[in-house]
C-alpha cells in the first residue's frame, strides 16, 4: 500500500506540470489585454506600453512562464493586475468560501443521492424507479443557475424567507455558523446540490442494479445468509465506485460553481474565476485556475487512495 | 477568514434575527453597485465613473469639483479644495490656485499646496517615494496639459501647462487628494494606506473586505456643513450581476441599485420601489470610420443613416429609460447649441438623400459594424444594435455585425479602424463618457488623436474642426469657452459625424425609504442629502 501510495503521489508532479503549463498557456490565448482593468480606456499608446512593461507583459512567453512558475514554487502567485492584491490571499480566501459551500452541497447531495439510487436500484423497474430516475434526470438537466434564479423568486423576493445573496450580513471575513450567517448558505447550497444528486443516484442506481444480477449475490443467499447481510455485500461492492463518483463531484461543485455563485453574489473561486477573465486579470486567473485543477488532482489522488484501501480487489501493481 | 467558527449564542441570535428580518440599522444606505469588487481607495479610483462617483467625490475631494446640487441644469465646475483659480494674462501656460484654508484629512492633517503637489508627483514623478503606479495609471491620463508646478506658499500652488490649455481646470476635477501624513504614518506603503485611506471627502472609509463591501460613515468636520451625510452609514456592496442585483433590492438586502435591467423595472415600481434616471453626459453611437474606402465618407449617407432610426421606438427596449439623441451631447447640455441638421427619425428623406448618393432599394449600402454583446455603460447593445441594423436596412443600408467580446473591442478601439483587428469594419458601436471638453469632444475627432495614438478610432481629421478644438484650448473666459464648445457641437450634428442614437439616463433602483436623493446631470452624484425613513 505504500509503495502505490508513494508511486501515486509521484503521478501527480507530472500532472501537476502539465496543468501549470495549460493553466498558463489557456489564458494567453483568450483575446483581450488586461491593461485594460486598470488604466482608462482613453490612455495612450505611450501609457499602455509603459505599464505593459511595469507588469512584464512585454517579455516573451516563455520567459513570462518560467518567472511565474518559479515564483508559484516559492509560493508567491504574484499581484492581481486589477487589484493590486497578492493572488495567493485573494485566490485562498475565495476557495474557502467555495469550499464552505461545495461542503454543504455535498452534504445536502450526497446522502440524498445514496438513499435514492439505492432503493432505485433496489427496486428496480418498479414505479419508484422510474420516479426517481425522472429526478435525477431532471437534476442533472435542469440549467442550474436557472433554478437558482427561480429559487431566489420565490424564497428570497416573493416569501422573503431567506436572502438573496452575499456571505453573511458582514460579509464571508466575519463567518459565524449561527442562523444569520447560514440562511445565506441554504439557496446557493440547495441549488448547487440538484446536479450530484443526479448524478451520484444515477451512478448508485445503475450499480446496485448490476450488483444484485450478480451469481454472487444468489450465491450469498444459498448460503443462507439473511436479507441485511446481503445487502451490507452489495453496498461495500457498490462502495468505490460510488466514492469515486463523489470524489469527482466534489471537486466539480468546488470548480464549477462559476454561475451559482454569480447568481448568488458568493464570493467564491467561481465568482473570483468570472471576474478575472472578464477583466482579463492573467496573474489571477492563472492563480485560481491552477489552485482549482490542483485540488482536482488532489481529490482525484485521495479518492485513489481511498478506493484502494476499501477495495481489496484494486489490484495495485 | 475564519471559518467554521461556532456561535456561541447561535440560537438565540438566530431566533433575534429571525424575528428582525433583515432590517438595517436606522440611517444606513446599502447600495447594490454594478463594479465587480470595491474601486480603489488609495485617491485615484479604478472602476471609470462608477468608481469616482462611489470611492472617489465620497471619501476624496478634488481642487476644482462638479455642481451636484441640481437635477434640473447641467452639472457645471465649482471650487473644491481651491477656493479661485486663474490664469495669467501674460503667460497664459501659467496658473495659480487658491488652496481651501482651515481644510483638514479624516487623519486630521492640514490641506496645504505642498500637500497637493505631493499628490501630482503621486502620479507623475517615477522617482518619488509616493509614486503609484495603480493611482498614476488612473490619473495621469486625465492630466495631460501639466507640465511644471509647485507650491508658492501653503495655500497657493502654481501650475504650468506644456501649451496653452484652457480645459485644464476640467482636467483638475479628475485629481483626488489623498493624506501625505497617513500615508508616511502607514510606512509609505499604499497597500496599507487602502486598508486605511484618508481623504478630505464628506465620507470615511471605516472598513474594507475586497469583492464584498465598503462601510462609509460621515465626516462630521467636512468643511463644507452643506454636504456633512446626513445618513449614518453608506455601505457599497459590488453586485456585477444584473440579476442579483434586483433580486437583493427586491428582497430588502439593499435599498439602492445602479443599472437595474429594464425587464425588471415594472416589478419593482409594482412593488413601490423608485426609479430615479436623468440626463446626463453619456451617449450611445456608432463612431464612424472615416477612412480611404469607408461609405460614410459621405455625408449623404450619414445623415441619411442618422434620419433612419426611430428612436423613441426604440425606447420601449429600453423600458423608456433613454433620451432620443438630437446630437453628440444630450439635448439639455449647456453644449447643444443650435445644429441646423434636425435629427429625427425621416426614412423618406434618408431614402432620397441615398438615391441622391446614388444608392436605391437595388443598390444598397453596404457597410461592417463593430459591436459587442455586452460591455461597461453599453445598455442594451445586443437588441439595440439589431434595432438600428433593421432601421438602416429599411432604407437601404445593409449592416453586416462583427461581433467582439468587450475587452477585446476597447483594445480595438484603441487601435483604430485602420488596425488589423478592426476587420475592415466602417464604424465601432461605443458609449462614451462625454462630461468635459476633451472627452465630450476632442478626443474623438483631433488629428493629434488618430488611434493608436489615441481614441479618434475613424481617422477623421478636419482643419476646420482642429480650428475650433485650439479655440477651445485657448477661450480662457468660462462663457467664451462654452460658446465655442457649442459652435464645434454643432459641426459634430451638421456634419453627422456619428449615427448619433440614445443617450443614458443612469437609470437606478430606490426603496421607497430612500429619501432626499436629487440625481443631478452628472456621472458623480451627492450622497450627503439622502437619508432613509
Amino acid at each position: 500500500m505504500l509503495s502505490y501510495l508513494i508511486r501515486r503521489i509521484l503521478y501527480v508532479l507530472p500532472v501537476a506540470f502539465g496543468v501549470s503549463v495549460i493553466c498558463f498557456m489557456l489564458v494567453q490565448i483568450a483575446p483581450g489585454d488586461p491593461l485594460t482593468a486598470i488604466m482608462p480606456v482613453d490612455a495612450t499608446a505611450e501609457e499602455q506600453a509603459a505599464m505593459r512593461a511595469a507588469y512584464g507583459l512585454d517579455k516573451p512567453l516563455p520567459v513570462q512562464y518560467a518567472i511565474w512558475i518559479g515564483n508559484i514554487v516559492q509560493g508567491d502567485m504574484g499581484k492581481s493586475i486589477a487589484t493590486g492584491r497578492p493572488v495567493a490571499g485573494e485566490v485562498l480566501m475565495a476557495v474557502q468560501n467555495s469550499l464552505l459551500l461545495a461542503v454543504s452541497a455535498s452534504v445536502i447531495a450526497f446522502p440524498i443521492g445514496l438513499f435514492l439510487g439505492f432503493l432505485a436500484g433496489y427496486f428496480r423497474d418498479t414505479l419508484f424507479d422510474k420516479a426517481v430516475t425522472a429526478i435525477a434526470i431532471a437534476g442533472v438537466s435542469v440549467p442550474n443557475y436557472w433554478l437558482g434564479i427561480v429559487l431566489v423568486i420565490i424564497f428570497s423576493v416573493t416569501l422573503g424567507w431567506l436572502p438573496s445573496m452575499g456571505a453573511g450580513p458582514g460579509g464571508s471575513q466575519e463567518w459565524l455558523w449561527d442562523w444569520a450567517h447560514m440562511r445565506h448558505l441554504i439557496l446557493p447550497a440547495v441549488t448547487l446540490a440538484v446536479v450530484p444528486i443526479g448524478i451520484v443516484a444515477r451512478t448508485v442506481r445503475a450499480l446496485v442494479g448490476d450488483i444484485f444480477s450478480m451469481d454472487f449475490v444468489q450465491a450469498l443467499y444459498a448460503k443462507g445468509m439473511t436479507h441485511f447481510d446481503v445487502l451490507r455485500h452489495v453496498m461495500r461492492n457498490a462502495a468505490a465506485t460510488a466514492l469515486s463518483v463523489m470524489g469527482l463531484q466534489l471537486g466539480y461543485l468546488l470548480g464549477g460553481s462559476i454561475l451559482i455563485e454569480t447568481v448568488f453574489n458568493w464570493p467564491g473561486s467561481g465568482f473570483l474565476l468570472s471576474n478575472a477573465i472578464f477583466q482579463r486579470d492573467l496573474p489571477l486567473l492563472q492563480g485560481t485556475i491552477l489552485v482549482l485543477a490542483l485540488f482536482f488532482v488532489f481529490a482525484n489522488l485521495i479518492v485513489d487512495v481511498l478506493q484502494a484501501a476499501i477495495d481489496p480487489r484494486i489490484k495495485r501493481t | 477568514m475564519r471559518l467554521f467558527r461556532f456561535g456561541k449564542t447561535s440560537l438565540i441570535a438566530a431566533t433575534a434575527i429571525m424575528i428582525g428580518g433583515m432590517a438595517a440599522a436606522q440611517g444606513t444606505l446599502r447600495v447594490g453597485m454594478t463594479a465587480a469588487d470595491i474601486p480603489l481607495t488609495t485617491g485615484q479610483t479604478d472602476q471609470g465613473g462608477e468608481g469616482m462617483r462611489f470611492m472617489g467625490y465620497t471619501v476624496y475631494d478634488s481642487l476644482i469639483e462638479w455642481d451636484l446640487t441640481s437635477a434640473d441644469k447641467p452639472s457645471v465646475l465649482i471650487p473644491g479644495l481651491a477656493t479661485e483659480w486663474a490664469v495669467d494674462p501674460a503667460d497664459t501656460t501659467k496658473w495659480t490656485f487658491k488652496i481651501r484654508e482651515g481644510v483638514t484629512f479624516h487623519d486630521g492633517s492640514p490641506l496645504t499646496a505642498e500637500v497637493v503637489a505631493w499628490n501630482l508627483d503621486k502620479l507623475l514623478v517615477e522617482t518619488s517615494e509616493q509614486y503609484d503606479p495603480r493611482q498614476a495609471a488612473q490619473g495621469k491620463s486625465r492630466i495631460p496639459a501639466v507640465a511644471t508646478y509647485r507650491a508658492i506658499d501653503d495655500y497657493t500652488l502654481e501650475i504650468v501647462t506644456k501649451t496653452p490649455d484652457a480645459t485644464l481646470p476640467y482636467q483638475l476635477a479628475w485629481i483626488l487628494i489623498s493624506s501625505k501624513a497617513n500615508f508616511e504614518a502607514l510606512g509609505k506603503d499604499w497597500e496599507k494606506v487602502a486598508m486605511a485611506p484618508s481623504g478630505t471627502g464628506p465620507w470615511k472609509l471605516t472598513s474594507f473586505v475586497p469583492r464584498e463591501r465598503a462601510v462609509l460613515v460621515p465626516n462630521e468636520s467636512y468643511w463644507d456643513a452643506t454636504r456633512i451625510p446626513k445618513l449614518d452609514e453608506m455601505v457599497l456592496i459590488p453586485l456585477p450581476e444584473p440579476n442579483a442585483r434586483s433580486a437583493a433590492l427586491l428582497s430588502g438586502q439593499v435599498d439602492w441599485i445602479e443599472a437595474p435591467a429594464p425587464d425588471t423595472i415594472p416589478a419593482m415600481t409594482g412593488n413601490g420601489f423608485v426609479i430615479s434616471s436623468n440626463a446626463y453626459p453619456h451617449n450611445w453611437t456608432w463612431h464612424l470610420s472615416r477612412v480611404e474606402g469607408s461609405p460614410w465618407n459621405d455625408i449623404r449617407i450619414r445623415k441619411a443613416a442618422n434620419l433612419a432610426i426611430d428612436r423613441e421606438s426604440m425606447g420601449a427596449l429600453l423600458g423608456g429609460l433613454m433620451i432620443p439623441a438630437k446630437g453628440f451631447v444630450p439635448p439639455s447640455s449647456q453644449w447643444f447649441g443650435t445644429p441646423t441638421f434636425d435629427v429625427k427619425y425621416d426614412p423618406e428623406a434618408a431614402k432620397a438623400l441615398l438615391a441622391e448618393a446614388g444608392y436605391g432599394p437595388d443598390n444598397p449600402v453596404k457597410v461592417k459594424a463593430l459591436i459587442s454583446p455586452s460591455g461597461s455603460g453599453q445598455m442594451l447593445p445586443l437588441p439595440m444594435n439589431e434595432f438600428v441594423q433593421q432601421s438602416l436596412a429599411e432604407v437601404g443600408i445593409e449592416v453586416e455585425f462583427v461581433v467582439v467580446e468587450w475587452n477585446q473591442m476597447i483594445n480595438i478601439w484603441r487601435a483604430g479602424a485602420t488596425d488589423a483587428a478592426s476587420e475592415g469594419a466602417h464604424s465601432i458601436n461605443f458609449t462614451y463618457f462625454i462630461q468635459d471638453p476633451f472627452t465630450g469632444l476632442i478626443r474623438h475627432l483631433s488629428c493629434d488623436l488618430i488611434a493608436p495614438n489615441g481614441t479618434n478610432w475613424g481617422h477623421y481629421c478636419d482643419p476646420e474642426m482642429e480650428a475650433l478644438f485650439t479655440r477651445i484650448r485657448s477661450s480662457f473666459d468660462p462663457a467664451e469657452q462654452d460658446a465655442v464648445m457649442r459652435e464645434t457641437h454643432e459641426k459634430f450634428v451638421n456634419d453627422a459625424l456619428f449615427l448619433m442614437v440614445t443617450h443614458d439616463v443612469a437609470p437606478r433602483a430606490l426603496s421607497p425609504k430612500v429619501k432626499g436623493f436629487v440625481q443631478a446631470q452628472n456621472w458623480y452624484q451627492n450622497f450627503s442629502s439622502i437619508t432613509m425613513e
